[in-house]
């Protein structure tokens, strides 16, 4: 076809048409951003726009709605699963998310996870942990690291009277229902093209009815965390990780064998 | 239709099965659970939605989410469980998407008891969930009219992108009566334009939040939805009357209440006392214009209510001092007695209480000496 | 001869956090010192030569700001 004498280029990479032409609300270097445009990444090549159903939680993704190009509901505090599971049962074939903080989904909304993901019920639910209460000004959540300071921890989390952080996948794992529960990180580009790889997988297993999938993204909050969004990455990396290890928590067998 | 022997929680389900019910949620609550139970083989079976939930709040949620598709939603509960629902509630009806409710009340504060009572009549018609909304609350007295009043509390719910609650006391839910079913609806297939279904064919997405960030936006939201109401008040109120049109006097309760005053009603007829019954089919909203006009030419009220008088306000509200009101309540899961009611009838027309005071305070002192 | 390539940052979407300058191979990544967008941030943009189009910057951008190219030679464009 290409028979032209001069060099040529080639579109490599440009935004999906399913992010909505809008600026965010997201602090700069906010990792929301990245999850936000992998969902819509994927949405986009799988051709689900017209038939996907988003349930925005509270937190600072409470406005998640505003930036993707489909349908959305607002859910309460905590409650997004049970939202999705009203959705889910009333339209079976339409592909519905959740997209939840972890003050949202392992604090107050832990009851409606765990039971969402024990009935197996086939939503997916993106799970975005930066260890801290964003949306308030960084206070404590159930996922902020042994020793952390935050707002409400301002000598840093002390286990002997805050408690211990939450792994929430894990705990999720040990339920039948759960099809496919993975933790990834957003901390550089490899684990960004995973993260996504996983995005896709969850939604794979959504469509083919094999019940709850959720995929947790490990996230910065360099505003809240007083760091710059580079060294945030770094505190990560060096941080969250050894705490929240990426890995593959929940494969169905049947999950197993969806090829991407 | 043939008439057969119903119990009320269960003619509620089979009713809003017929009236097109899509999707169902709940929790175990006594004396609610039959509702749950029926619908759990019923709504299967027709190839609908049923999900026992982890909670009320979970059931509310689910409720919440099932409604924004346009579809029509219920849960029911019993009074603890509606005030977990309470969070959910305000959300539903701040994002002004319809649901049917259904309360079927029991002894409280707190745990209570199991027993009937109407114990929830200020948390449904006057809110109990933060902000300003109104639901449209029927009070039905019989298997029957609970049958009739749930399927037009659909109707109502989605005319008016309102809460619609049954609002019944156990005694109903668990009571057999000879009663009508209606014929079947079929299933929507139409939904309106608000309603987040995906974005089919390429359209516009659509959103639905009860979350209005600017100040004026919010007030515009509170607005519309009081405009609405406004609506609700001027086409929606409903009320029975029974022997009225020579009264002088007026015995006044919704629901089990009202029913077992009209018996009372009825022995007092005998003794030839001019007394009538008016009974509220609409709680919310409340016939407040009704009890006005009556105010101003009646010689006596008589409040009766299984609560410390919830409804007493509006009533003394509507009547503003023009006529003497008394009140007779039972409270904890107790359901007053015909010949209770007869002698506060009794009471009212012989001593002629006067206008001041307050009529809770008078029962007040009545029942401690009583107890 | 390494790929040459070009980015395009869609100003209105970028709030100058340093992601893709940090993360590009490269190193020609810069934010604009001497401009600033609606919002008031400096925005990124290309400071030399030598852009691959390898579209990391892309991965790691979390306004969706960047639009990447890369030249295509005459022979991979006819396969």
């Amino acid at each position: 076809m290409n028979t032209l004498e001069q060099d040529l280029e080639k579109l490599v990479y440009e935004r999906p048409d399913t992010l909505v032409e809008t600026t965010t609300h997201y602090c700069p270097g906010c990792t929301h951003g990245v999850a936000h445009r992998l969902i819509a990444e994927v949405i986009e090549e799988m051709g689900l726009r017209d038939r996907t159903i988003g349930v925005a939680s509270v937190g600072c993704s409470v406005f998640a709605y505003n930036y993707f190009d489909f349908d959305f509901v607002q859910a309460p505090h905590g409650r997004a699963p049970a939202m999705a599971t009203g959705v889910k049962r009333t339209l079976p074939d339409r592909v519905v998310l959740t997209y939840q903080g972890d003050g949202d989904l392992a604090s107050i909304g832990m009851g409606e996870i765990v039971h969402a993901a024990a009935r197996g019920e086939n939503i997916t639910v993106v799970f975005l942990n930066n260890a801290n209460y964003g949306m308030t000004g960084g206070q404590m959540a159930p996922t902020t690291l042994p020793g952390q300071k935050t707002s409400t921890s301002p000598s840093g989390r002390d286990v002997e009277t805050a408690g211990f952080p939450i792994r929430a996948s894990e705990m999720l794992s040990t339920l039948d229902g759960s099809s496919y529960v993975v933790r990834r990180s957003l901390h550089d580009p490899k684990s960004i093209r995973l993260a996504k790889k996983a995005l896709r997988t969850a939604f794979e297993v959504q469509i083919r009815g094999l019940g709850f999938s959720m995929v947790e993204l490990l996230s910065i909050c360099p505003t809240n965390w007083g760091m710059t969004p580079v060294d945030s990455l770094h505190w990560l990396e060096s941080n969250m990780l050894p705490y929240y290890p990426v890995g593959d928590y929940k494969i169905n067998p049947i999950v197993a064998e969806i090829k991407i | 239709m043939a008439r057969e022997l119903l119990k009320g929680n269960v003619a509620i389900a089979e009713a809003a099965i017929r009236a097109g019910l899509t999707s169902y949620f709940g929790y175990p609550i006594t004396p609610q659970t039959e509702l749950l139970e029926y619908l759990s083989a019923r709504m299967p079976e027709e190839g609908r939605a049923f999900v026992q939930a982890e909670s009320e709040l979970g059931a509310i949620n689910m409720v919440y989410g099932a409604a924004c598709t346009g579809a029509r939603v219920m849960t029911s509960s019993s009074s603890p469980g509606i005030s977990l629902m309470l969070e959910g509630l305000s959300y539903i009806a701040g994002t002004e998407v319809p649901m049917v409710l259904v309360d079927v009340m029991r002894g409280g504060p707190g745990l209570g008891n199991i027993a009937p009572a109407q114990s929830d009549y200020n948390q449904i018609v006057h809110g109990g969930g933060h902000g300003d909304y109104h639901v449209i609350a029927l009070a039905p007295a019989n298997v029957q009219e609970a049958i009739d009043m749930t399927v037009l509390a659909f109707d109502l719910a989605e005319k008016y992108r309102s809460i619609a609650v049954v609002l019944i006391d156990g005694s109903l839910g668990q009571m057999m009566e000879p009663a009508e079913l209606p014929p079947f609806k079929p299933l929507a297939t139409q939904f309106p334009e608000w309603a987040v279904r995906g974005a089919e064919g390429g359209r516009e997405r659509r959103f639905l939040s009860s979350i209005y960030l600017s100040p004026p936006e919010e007030e515009k939201a509170n607005l519309r939805m009081l405009r609405r109401w406004k609506d609700v008040e001027a086409n929606e109120i409903r009320y029975k009357e029974y022997f009225m049109e020579d009264a002088k006097y007026v015995v006044t309760g919704f629901g089990s209440s009202g029913r077992v005053a009209l018996s009372a009603v009825r022995a007092a007829r005998a003794e030839g006392i001019p007394v009538g019954l008016l009974r509220p089919i609409t709680v919310s909203p409340f016939p407040y214009k009704v009890y006005e006009e009556l105010s101003k030419k009646v010689d006596g009220m008589l409040v009766v209510e299984m609560n410390t008088g919830q409804m007493l306000e509006d009533v003394l509200k509507a009547a503003q001092g023009r006529t003497p009101v008394e009140f007779y309540g039972r409270v904890g899961g107790i359901v007053p007695l015909p010949d209770e009611i007869l002698t506060e009838i009794h009471r009212l027309v012989e001593e002629k209480p006067a206008v001041g005071g307050h009529p809770r305070d008078r029962w007040m002192d009545r029942m401690i000496k009583m107890n | 001869m390494p790929p040459k390539g070009r980015i395009e940052v869609d100003e209105k979407y970028c709030k100058g956090c340093e992601l893709c300058v940090d993360a590009c191979p490269q190193d020609v990544l810069g934010l604009a010192a001497e401009r600033i967008n609606a919002k008031g941030y400096h925005p990124a943009e290309l400071i030399e030569a030598g852009c691959t189009g390898c579209g990391i910057c892309t991965i790691v951008c979390p306004e969706a700001a960047i639009t990447v190219y890369r030249e295509v030679t005459k022979a991979q464009g006819n396969q």
